[in-house]
């Protein structure tokens, strides 16, 4: 009877709890399972992080960017070109300064425009990028795709757990400052943001870039995953519609939101994928149109909903109680 | 002494001119109402003093600081802060987040996140809506948007305030309270520059009255001046006597 006023009392107290179980799940997971799952658990947590950093941007300021496959696609680019060069740990930076630094020239370009215009030419990004560096593989380089030394799976999986760490971090971070409000109100109305004192384009385009930044640095840890990569598999717009997704179906209104939709789908993708091949779209097609339709908020919209009734419920029965205590004296 | 200064302001779109060399100029301390028929250019005279469009030709200074070429944040900076004729509500937040966005950003300096929070609640209970602080804003009445908006601009600390349609669909007794609340504003000091179709409240607060008619002024004066100018009658106040008998 006294399980949700436990819950509400020591919320924080579970909540650290429940980042423990997770954290001690992630790091032992190598040690009793096998291989396959080591890899489906790092390319979730891949998904993971393109989720909350696609939403760090567009779930705020409400500017729909199609672009995460450019600039995760840059991460995957500059660790093809780096990993003889380099050591590994120091190309997951440079990955993110380079999709940070493209992202800056992008956005001072393109975040005036508006609406569906700045989707349209963040998707075309995507296109843009895919031919330039076919181009230049063919008529300069005269090659057509790259090796990527393999890692092993274990440090890809604790690398990826560790830059999700910290795009979480950053995103908690982000949304409890003036920024994140500064971010909000754009996303509210662009035009009352501008006349409060807010430089709304500089807000836009800082904050493009660093969300980018993120995806460049999951790009150089997905690379040696991938073992070979071209431009048609590092630029897929798979990456950029993949994130949207799990973003939207999770709910962007709460920072767990894409978290949740990320690890959902990115298992399902990861699992459904070898069985049926391209068929699972199909269902991801119904399960999105769905979740539009009755979860606008996304599951995470649906957990003050269900708190509601499940709190009525409890009441109900709690007063129930009481009243047949009093019928019985 | 003028706290904001308009000469031979002009702004045209294509080829219609929406204001045309207008001279204008608000006091310090003042309340001036700018009256004019729809389609007048008063929100467009608005829109080029808080840099929401670029001017065409002319000049808008600031106590005796130009703002040709400014950007709107940096003008809401400056001290001239606006709500809109349209209410333009942070509608993803609740009313406390919508007045702490004023409260943040709209000082020149950096401002604690405690100093925000006071500003933000002590506007707030100006406007008489402290009561609201927690309601997300979608829920709150055009009224009390309009409330807000001011609460908003009002914790930008401006030194001018433009008011665009404040009372624009507001029953009488609103009226009357939203009178009050403009005269309470003037009395801490802030100049007030509003935009206004309800005469009553016009005729009732305003020092001084600027007339609007085809991006043209066509008078400007005492509330008396204006309302026995012929032209003004014409054009303005004659349409309302039609209208009515």
């Amino acid at each position: 009877m006294d399980i949700t006023r436990f819950i509400s009392t020591h919320r924080k107290l579970l909540l650290v709890g429940f980042l423990v179980l997770i954290l001690i799940f992630i790091i032992t997971l190598p040690l009793y399972a096998g291989k396959s799952d080591v890899r489906v658990l790092t390319t979730v947590l891949m998904y993971v992080v393109l989720a909350v950093s696609w939403a760090m941007f567009s779930g705020t300021t409400g500017y729909m960017s199609l672009a995460p496959a450019a600039f995760f696609g840059l991460g995957i680019y500059t660790m093809a070109l780096l990993q003889k060069e380099l050591p590994f740990f120091l190309i997951i930076p440079i990955g993110g300064l380079v999709s940070f630094a493209f992202a800056l020239l992008v956005g001072l370009v393109t975040l005036r425009l508006k609406g569906i215009y700045f989707a349209i030419f963040t998707f075309g990004l995507v296109v843009f990028m895919t031919e330039i560096i076919q181009f230049l593989e063919t008529r300069l380089w005269q090659r057509h795709g790259w090796q990527i030394i393999p890692i092993d799976n274990e440090i890809l999986l604790y690398t990826i757990f560790g830059l999700v760490v910290v795009t979480v971090l950053a995103t908690y971070f982000i949304r409890r400052s003036r920024y994140g409000l500064a971010l909000l109100s754009i996303g509210g109305n662009e035009e009352a943001a501008e006349h409060m004192g807010i430089n709304t384009t500089r807000t836009k385009v800082l904050i493009f870039a660093i969300s980018s930044a993120f995806m460049g640095a999951a790009g150089v840890i997905t690379a040696p995953g991938l073992i070979y990569v071209n431009a048609n598999i590092a630029f897929s717009l798979f990456y950029s519609f993949m994130p949207i997704l799990m973003a939207v179906f999770g709910g962007m209104g709460q920072l767990y939101g894409p978290i949740v939709g990320a690890v959902i789908f990115g298992y399902l993708e990861k699992t459904l994928r070898a069985q049926l091949y391209s068929y699972f779209m199909l269902g991801f097609g119904i399960i999105l149109v769905a979740v539009i339709l009755f979860l606008p908020n996304g599951i995470a919209g649906l957990v003050p909903t269900l708190q509601d009734k499940l709190g009525g419920v409890i009441q109900k029965l709690r007063k129930g109680g009481q009243a047949g205590q009093h019928a019985d004296t | 002494m003028p706290i904001l200064e308009g000469q031979g302001v002009n702004k045209y779109f294509g080829g219609l001119a929406a204001v045309s060399n207008v001279d204008f100029h608000v006091d310090q301390g003042e309340i001036l109402g700018l009256i004019g028929p729809n389609g007048a250019g008063k929100t467009t005279l608005f829109n080029l003093i808080s840099a929401a469009l670029p001017i065409s030709s002319g000049e808008i200074r600031f106590k005796g600081q130009k703002l040709n070429g400014l950007k709107p944040h940096q003008i809401c900076q400056m001290g001239v802060s606006r709500t809109f004729q349209e209410t333009k509500v942070f509608a993803n937040m609740p009313v406390f987040q919508n007045v702490l966005v004023g409260a943040f950003f709209g000082s020149p300096n950096r401002v604690s996140g405690a100093d925000a929070a006071r500003e933000a609640s002590q506007a707030l209970e100006f406007v008489g809506l402290s009561a609201m602080s927690a309601t997300p804003i979608k829920d709150l009445t055009l009224v009390d948007q309009k409330r807000v908006e001011v609460a908003r601009a009002l914790a930008t600390k401006p030194e001018l305030l433009l008011l665009d349609e404040l009372m624009a669909g507001l029953n009488p007794a609103e009226v009357s309270e939203a009178m009050e609340l403009v005269t309470r504003i003037r009395d801490t000091g802030i100049t007030i520059f509003m935009v206004e179709h309800v005469m009553k409240a016009i005729m009732g607060i305003c020092e001084r009255i600027m007339v609007l008619h085809h991006g043209e002024k066509i008078a400007e004066g005492t509330c008396n001046e204006v309302s026995c100018d012929k032209r003004v009658i014409d054009v303005y106040l004659g349409e309302e006597t039609h209208a009515g008998s």
